[in-house]
């Protein structure tokens, strides 16, 4: 009885441990981007967490660098 | 803000690759694993043009559409997303895309399919911003450091164009605007002489033929 009770014990105990979660667990929540790094090589000129400043300074880098009939004409 | 969005302008790429080996560099792609590639159409003949192609980031996206796990998301900038630790690497986003972006690495026993991996407009995934882990599965997060994808930054000849789809319109309309087309494109007739190509050039008034 004694080694019954423990056997039982042992497979619940064990049970838990084994497995991985099977279950589909969906896509993680993912962060905006205009929350930032908080690291280096960041570019200047915006505010991290601040959507309209990143929004801006965006636009600014695209208009700079892509769009060279702004320096030209 | 609209959406994210990449266009690429035919008569300016020049097929150097540079798009390819940034975006490799960048987000250090393995070997067999391309992310953006240049396609060149009537290679070698007069005329022949090339468009850098990678994942167009849809707004009605094949590969959500079919996945059977769920895996793909789209961020509120438009950028079409995927989670590898839900992947099962099956395939059926590689089958739906039309334009070839969905990646597979051979890295498992026997040249099992890895998880999925495509351009991520320099987004990142769904792991921390600029955390190790993100770098590791997905590349940089350049659009978190305020910056736009590795490619279009690269790109000499400003023919791939990135961001905002408003501003890259606005780009795009101004470009084909002023250059015009045949002989109209700006310097052609500082280099040629204003006549259309192809044209023998007038003969000067007395000059013998």
């Amino acid at each position: 009885m004694k080694q019954l009770l423990l056997m039982a014990a042992s497979v619940a105990l064990l049970s838990a441990c084994g497995d991985k979660p099977q279950s589909a667990g969906g896509v993680k929540s993912d962060a905006a981007p205009y929350t930032g790094t908080g690291k280096a090589y960041v570019e200047k000129g915006w505010k991290e967490g601040d959507k309209v400043s990143w929004e801006s300074q965006l636009k600014a880098r695209g208009m700079n660098t892509q769009n060279e009939y702004s320096k030209s004409n | 803000m609209a959406r994210m969005k990449f266009v690429c302008d035919a008569e300016r790429c020049i097929e150097c690759n540079g798009c390819v080996t940034a975006c490799k560099n960048e987000h250090e792609v393995p070997w067999g694993v391309n992310r953006r590639r240049v396609v060149t159409l009537n290679d070698g003949v007069p005329g022949e043009r090339s468009i850098s192609v990678a994942c167009m980031h849809c707004s009605d996206a094949p590969c959500m559409a079919v996945c059977p796990v769920n895996c793909f998301y789209r961020t509120d900038e438009g950028v079409v997303l995927h989670d590898k630790d839900v992947c099962i690497g099956c395939g059926y986003c590689s089958y739906a895309c039309p334009f070839g972006a969905p990646q597979f690495p051979s890295q498992g026993t026997f040249g099992v399919r890895g998880k999925m991996d495509k351009c991520t407009f320099c987004a990142g995934g769904p792991e921390a911003n600029g955390s190790q882990a993100e770098f590791e599965k997905y590349g940089r997060n350049r659009l978190a450091e305020g910056k736009l994808p590795a490619c279009a930054e690269m790109c000499s000849t400003k023919a791939l164009l990135a961001g905002d789809g408003d501003m890259v319109a606005d780009i795009f309309r101004t470009r084909v605007l002023s250059r015009g087309k045949g002989a109209e494109v700006w310097g052609w007739g500082t280099a040629y002489g204003s006549r259309q190509a192809g044209q023998a050039p007038a003969a000067a008034p007395g000059a013998k033929s």
